[in-house]
């Protein structure tokens, strides 16, 4: 087996069929992540990083390929069993939140438990207060998302992400409808809980927030052309204390 | 997901749209109402036949002028007088089944007596009319075979008749005027209550065939001639025998039609029975066009929402849930919204009843199991029409579905 390895894929294609035209959007990729690290991803629009992290994260399959998730081959399997792994292993925080509307902070982030197959009988109230807590909001349950900011949606997400224990947690563009410090705050509390062991990979535009990461892998037109450890990786809370309180939004 | 989320995520979403999910309920409501109607009043009207029936008489067999065979019961019935006092005689002089019968002379008039005056129809009837139609008096005396043979002019009065003319008084021994005639009240008769087309029973002057053929002549037939047997067991028997002395009375060769009609009283029970199945009929009708109209409202406020939730289902998808877990989800909700339709409906459909059955007076109780079917089967609309959006919402594709809108 080797060393340990969460996330093993290799030669992925990925063709859309739009009407008669076919798009390659990706066109053999091959990512090899061990547990812990925290990989930005990078790269032009259209480049296929949304592709990459859906295949990924078991929300879509691809065309050519083979990819193992925590040694276990995804590629293939049905969709109930995707959904599984979905659960289990994955937690997704995306660029527009997709918190459910008129649903508290405490009942989104709870979901997740509600969907769980374990058959573990637990205290799923309990378990996202203790969730929301771990991203700052505990005194935020029952507000609903219309209620929050941007950048407290993004937390409750986050939380909501983290609520099943995932190996990896995976975020396309978290920071894309955020201001600059709410961005950095954000990525603070990535390295912090990279920091407890959770894989981390976050699509990102600004390369500010990608060397917050450990790692950097770059795409262009569905292929990977950089991927080296990032050089001098920053710390976001270090920054964020640095930062003026009132600082207007870059 | 456990069943009580379930219900939750369906009552919030079915609250959220409160307006919407009323109008869609209407359907389901106005059917489930109207299988509610519809199986009161049907077991309302069954019973009440069936006492009305019971209560004609014991064992009865009614011959009625007429052919039955040539295209209806009713044509040439009743349009021409071939009952004759001679079948009467004929039937039981020679019949050793029947053990009563008699022939009943229907007219009607201008009735004088007690406060005032009145129009009924009057009967001649002979004395076994008593005992066929288990009749008896509530006051007074049946006339006798004496009063019939002897003509005299003797009548009873219907429990109606005696309470329109004479309230308060003893109407036996009292005269009283039919069509002129002056007539001695002998009895009252014991009350019957109303026929299954509601007509009244009681509101009826009997007096003797002889007297009324002599008497009151004029317009005056044999409408039917009424028999009975002593059991049951014997009636199909009895009427087999009544035909062949009627045929032979009438002297009808071999190539000749019946000329009248020979019925029992489970036969004139069918009969009765087809006015309320038209009225079943149409409920049913309403009812199975409503719940399908109902259904198919589900339907499209369901495929609706699965277009508005369209992001939900996604997020939902993505955090873990299984396309099962999404169909369920919808399931429950356009059942739940069924099911409340159904209860509503049940509670409308019982108040429906009460009132239709405060106005025809008839026993329109609502038995548990007919609930039970309703809301049985207001369930099955949602699950039935509920199933193919909440089967569309299932197959969504998890990345479309988050990138909708
Ligand atoms: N459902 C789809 N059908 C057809 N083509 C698609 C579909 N999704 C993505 N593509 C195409 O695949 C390519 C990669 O898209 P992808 O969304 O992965 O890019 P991206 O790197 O995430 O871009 P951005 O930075 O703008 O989010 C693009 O050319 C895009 O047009
Ligand atoms: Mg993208």
């Amino acid at each position: 087996m080797g060393e340990p390895r969460i996330i093993e894929a290799e030669g992925i294609t990925k063709v859309y069929r739009a009407g008669r035209n076919e798009v390659p959007a990706l066109r053999g990729v091959d990512l090899i992540v061990a547990p812990g690290e925290m990989v930005a991803i990078m790269g032009a629009s259209g480049s296929g990083k949304s592709t990459l992290m859906n295949i990924i994260g078991g929300l879509d399959a691809p065309t050519e390929g083979s990819y193992r998730l925590n040694g276990t081959r995804v590629d293939g399997l049905d969709r109930a069993r995707m959904a599984d792994i979905r659960n289990r292993e994955i937690g997704f925080v995306f660029q527009g939140f997709n918190l459910l509307a008129r649903t508290s902070a405490l009942e989104n982030v709870e979901l997740p438990l509600l969907y769980d197959r374990s058959g573990r009988r637990r205290d799923t109230r309990r378990l996202a207060r203790e969730a929301l807590a771990q991203v700052g909001l505990a005194d935020r349950a029952d507000h609903g998302p219309s209620e929050l900011s941007g950048g407290q949606q993004q937390r409750v997400a986050i939380a909501r992400a983290l609520i099943t224990e995932p190996a990896l947690i995976l975020a396309d563009e978290p920071t894309g409808n955020l201001d600059s410090r709410t961005s950095v705050e954000v990525l603070a509390l990535f390295q912090e809980l990279n920091d407890q062991g959770i894989t981390i990979l976050l699509v990102t535009h600004e390369a500010d927030l990608a060397r917050y990461a450990r790692r950097l892998v770059a795409l262009r037109d569905g292929l990977v052309v950089r991927d080296e450890a990032v050089p001098d990786r920053r710390r976001a809370a270090a920054d964020l204390a640095a930062m003026p309180e009132l600082q207007e939004a870059g | 997901m456990r069943s009580g989320n379930l219900l939750k995520i369906a009552a919030r979403s079915i609250a959220r749209n409160k307006m919407r999910s009323l109008l869609t309920m209407l359907g389901i409501v106005i059917g489930v109402a109207a299988v509610i109607v519809m199986v009161a009043v049907g077991d309302g009207a069954q019973t009440r036949i069936r006492e009305q029936i019971d209560n004609l008489g014991t064992n009865m067999i009614v011959i009625t002028p007429g052919s039955s065979s040539a295209g209806g019961v009713n044509r040439g019935a009743g349009s021409f007088n071939r009952l004759t006092l001679d079948d009467a005689e004929a039937l039981e002089r020679e019949s050793l089944l029947l053990t009563a019968v008699s022939p009943v002379i229907f007219t009607h008039g201008q009735i004088i007596g007690g406060q005032g005056n009145w129009r009924a129809p009057i009967m001649g009837v002979d004395t076994d009319y008593a005992v066929i139609r288990d009749w008896p008096v509530s006051a007074g005396r049946w006339f006798d075979q004496e009063d019939v043979r002897a003509k005299r002019k003797v009548a009873l009065i219907g429990a109606t008749i005696a309470e329109e003319l004479y309230a308060g008084t003893d109407p036996v021994g009292q005269r009283i005027q039919l069509r002129n005639v002056p007539f001695t009240i002998v009895g009252v008769l014991a009350e019957k209550g109303q026929t299954a087309e509601g007509s009244d029973q009681d509101d009826v002057v009997l007096a003797p065939y002889t007297t009324v053929q002599t008497r009151l002549a004029g317009r005056s037939f044999i409408g039917q001639i009424l028999a009975s047997t002593s059991a049951p067991e014997q009636i199909e028997a009895a009427q087999a025998d009544v035909r062949l002395i009627m045929r032979d009375s009438h002297a009808l060769g071999d190539w000749e039609e019946d000329d009248f009609t020979v019925r029992n009283q489970t036969e004139l029970a069918e009969a009765a029975q087809g006015t309320t199945e038209v009225m079943t009929l149409l409920l049913a009708a309403i009812a199975s066009i409503s719940l399908l109209v109902g259904g198919i409202g589900i339907m499209n406020i369901m495929l609706v929402s699965v277009t508005e939730r369209t992001r939900e289902i996604g997020i939902r998808m993505a955090i873990g849930a299984r396309g099962g877990d999404i169909l369920t989800q919808f399931l429950v909700e356009s059942t739940v919204m069924s099911l409340l339709g159904g209860f509503i409906g049940v509670a409308t459909g019982y108040l429906g009843s009460a009132l239709l059955g405060r106005i025809t007076g008839w026993d329109t109780a609502i038995l548990p199991h007919t609930v039970a079917v309703a809301l049985l089967f207001s369930a099955g609309v949602g699950i039935f029409f509920g199933f193919y959006p909440a089967r569309k919402a299932a197959a969504l594709n998890p990345i479309e579905a988050l990138r909708h809108e």
